[in-house]
């Protein structure tokens, strides 16, 4: 290999992480460790009813049944569930009526990272519901949203202000007997965001959230409901960036998502939590439970970007439970230095005529270890399923590794199902030819990088797609320009 | 513009260029022809700064400037083009996409400002009529599902956007039909200028019918044997290598 590459790989995999930054506000937490004390304390804190706390106890003592899962391709240090803060607040929190009573360093905090929660956010079409540690800070546009009768507010608002819908949806995609984070998450939640668009309502604009872990030491355990009543439509987003830490945070999050008949849902992610230094040191451990319930007619769409987190576990999947829904899965996951990444899909075709499409592009580099694993599952019931899959790995340098495990588990014989696979890598005559027409190596190895993203990214929204595709080159890119 | 002198280089254990020499001015059309394995493409190569190989002696002036000391990029930013053999594909990069950043970079290189989508769209427009590419092409991925002809039609709209110094077309005309060489030696002849030059490596005369030479140049074993004017390809034409392989005997 080339000099030049190789240093260009060097820096690759020794690329620092530019969002590391602490903000420095009040934080109010509670001790560290979990017990029923804990939850109880959680719960009053957030003022909530008591079913709810019945509900969050009943996960907790249903997770003290189980343990850790391992059948992941990954390599998890034993987790201490006793030595995490459940519950950390930013102290007084004001009701603001204008950005103008919001703290200026929480507004710097958002700045840096490129967020605008400015009044421009109108203008561009997006409505914020910004989430700085575990409560929600500000949401905004919630009237123009209120005109259509959508709801979009924090959950914790939702359970006091809509306990009908929140009791007859929460958990209902994922119970908390679904895994051991999924119980954990359904004891512990802190905050998240709930969003109902109505019968027939097509939400005028993109909805999203921005998550940041800030407090020390602090896990963070988010809940997103989003229900889209029948013929609804609604865009969702979400994207996250944490800062530089020391100390591995676990980072468990459930998101659910109901899709009634003839509705569809888009829901994009751009994941960038902090994924540890290049030694592997500290870093997000992100063990995510996504899924969403497709019923007849409907539609499901997930697109993730995942460039961040040390470890990442993550499998956002379609329940096609109504007779001609579909669901799709549109993923990139990179991974650098000694990042882990096990991630996926499951598509389970449960109606009759129900389409899937898998597009997964892993991209791996430096000494990280990528694993793509997928399940199609046809009921015996599901007659003339359609699913296509596609897993692509992308090698960068010669001490990643790239691992797909996609299984096919069909009981229905008029299913159409179709996989194809690729490993490829970066080659030295692509390098040597864009070197050749004046572009240097690193920004060669973005553009090659996204390009192989490209079927992806595009499925992303407008502005999301241009920060993602920034997002890919920034994290393969080094100290150099 | 260019001068090569005693270009010595290798490829793992084996030396392919002994010595060669070579002064390029502005103005200039150089013909290197010769035959396969000689080394042509490992000095189209070379001055390109591909490090697959490693020069073991020699010099090389671009600009008055030592070539040899440039990374690859710097080379063509610079000015140094070369038209690729076997042009690459890159997947998911669209043509216009892959052009914009490098006629970007060039004009960051020289200080200049980067050019508004409008001025680039209509230099894209400008220079794909030169080689008469099909417009539809620059929105296609680089190279992918190209064909041969179109391969080389693309090199040449390259070149026509980078607009270099010194180019140098490794083959360009292998592989053409009749109709696509003359559309690709139309677009060099097109971009010749008092203040370019342009060095074309081929094994047939044919192009030169198009690209007249001012110099034609027999490469063998690695060194430059035999310099002529455009008459002597004619001649290699007919009679082939023999006549000057006998009378070269290696040292």
């Amino acid at each position: 290999m080339s000099n030049d590459s190789k240093n260009i790989l060097q820096e690759l995999e020794t690329s620092d992480y530019k969002y590391g930054f602490v903000t420095d506000i009040e934080t109010e937490t509670i001790g560290r460790g979990l017990t029923e004390d804990t939850i109880r304390l959680i719960s009053e804190k957030k003022g909530e009813p008591e079913w709810m706390l019945e509900r969050r106890l009943k996960a907790f003592r249903h997770w003290l049944t189980l343990e850790h899962p391992d059948w992941a391709h990954l390599d998890i240090p034993e987790i201490d569930f006793q030595d995490i803060i459940y519950y950390a607040a930013p102290k007084s929190r004001p009701k603001l009526n204008s950005m103008d009573e919001v703290d200026p360093e929480l507004k710097r905090t958002f700045d840096k990272l490129g967020i605008p929660l400015e009044e421009q956010m109108a203008l561009a079409g997006v409505a914020v519901d910004a989430v700085m540690d575990s409560v929600s800070v500000k949401t905004t546009f919630r009237d123009t949203l209120a005109e259509k009768g959508i709801i979009f507010c924090s959950i914790s608002e939702a359970i006091k202000e809509y306990p009908e819908l929140i009791q007859k949806y929460l958990g209902s995609v994922v119970p908390y007997t679904d895994n051991f984070y999924a119980a954990l998450n359904a004891a512990v939640f802190s905050d998240g965001s709930f969003c109902y668009i109505p019968k027939g309502v097509r939400c005028p604009m993109e909805l999203s959230t921005y998550f940041r872990i800030n407090a020390e030491g602090t896990g963070q355990f988010e809940r997103t409901l989003i229900v889209a009543d029948e013929g609804a439509y609604v865009s969702y987003l979400e994207g996250c960036t944490a800062p530089q830490r020391d100390e591995n945070q676990l980072h468990a999050a459930v998101v659910e998502i109901v899709v009634e008949k003839d509705a569809d849902v888009k829901y994009s992610t751009v994941q960038n939590w902090y994924p540890g230094d290049k030694e592997g040191k500290g870093g997000i451990y992100n063990f995510v439970t996504k899924r969403g319930i497709c019923r007849e007619g409907a539609h499901l769409s997930w697109t993730q970007v995942e460039t961040g987190s040390a470890i990442t576990w993550k499998y956002p999947s379609c329940v096609l439970q109504g007779d001609n829904s579909s669901g799709e899965f549109y993923s990139v996951a990179m991974t650098n230095n000694y990042q882990q990444a096990d991630t996926g899909t499951k598509m389970i075709h449960i109606g009759r005529n129900t389409r899937s499409r898998i597009v997964s592009k892993g991209i791996s580099a430096g000494r990280s270890q990528n694993a793509y694993r997928g399940l199609v599952r046809v009921a015996a019931k599901a007659e003339n399923a359609r699913n296509y899959s596609q897993c692509d790995s992308l090698l960068i340098g010669d001490k990643c590794g790239a691992h797909t495990f996609p299984v096919v588990d069909c009981h229905n014989p008029s299913a159409v199902l179709e996989h194809e696979a690729t490993t490829s890598k970066i080659s030295e005559d692509q390098l040597f030819y864009c070197n050749q027409r004046g572009i240097s190596t690193e920004d060669a190895v973005g553009l090659i990088v996204n390009g192989y993203a490209r079927e992806v990214l595009s499925k992303l929204p407008m502005e999301f797609a241009v920060e993602a595709q920034k997002l890919l080159a920034i994290s393969l890119e080094g100290s150099v320009g | 513009m260019l001068k090569v002198e005693n270009l010595h280089a290798s490829v793992g254990d084996k030396q392919i260029l002994k010595g060669i020499n070579l002064e390029v001015k502005a103005g200039e059309v150089h013909a290197i022809m010769g035959p396969n394995g000689s080394g042509k493409s490992t000095l189209a190569s070379v001055l390109a700064g591909n490090e697959k190989f490693t020069v073991t002696e020699g010099k090389v002036e671009f600009l008055g400037e030592d070539l040899l000391g440039l990374p690859i990029e710097d080379r063509s930013r610079k000015g140094l083009f070369l038209g690729f053999q076997y042009p690459v594909e890159i997947p998911g990069v669209t043509m216009a996409n892959f052009m914009k950043l490098a006629v970007n970079e060039q004009r960051k290189y020289r200080g200049e400002e980067p050019l508004t989508a409008a001025q680039y769209l209509k230099m894209m427009r400008e220079k794909s009529a030169i080689v008469e590419l099909d417009s539809k092409l620059t929105s296609r991925a680089v190279n992918e599902g190209f064909s041969g002809g179109e391969k080389k039609k693309n090199e040449i709209f390259q070149m026509a956007m980078l607009n270099p110094k010194l180019a140098i077309l490794d083959e360009t005309d292998s592989g053409l039909d009749i109709d696509a060489l003359r559309i690709v030696a139309t677009g060099v002849t097109r971009l010749k200028r008092e203040d370019n030059a342009t060095v074309v490596i081929t094994h047939y005369q044919r192009l030169l019918d198009y690209i007249v030479p001012d110099y034609v140049h027999v490469l063998y074993k690695g060194r430059i044997i035999y310099t002529g004017d455009k008459s002597l390809a004619l001649k290699l034409e007919k009679e082939g290598y023999d006549w000057l392989i006998n009378d070269y005997k290696e040292e």
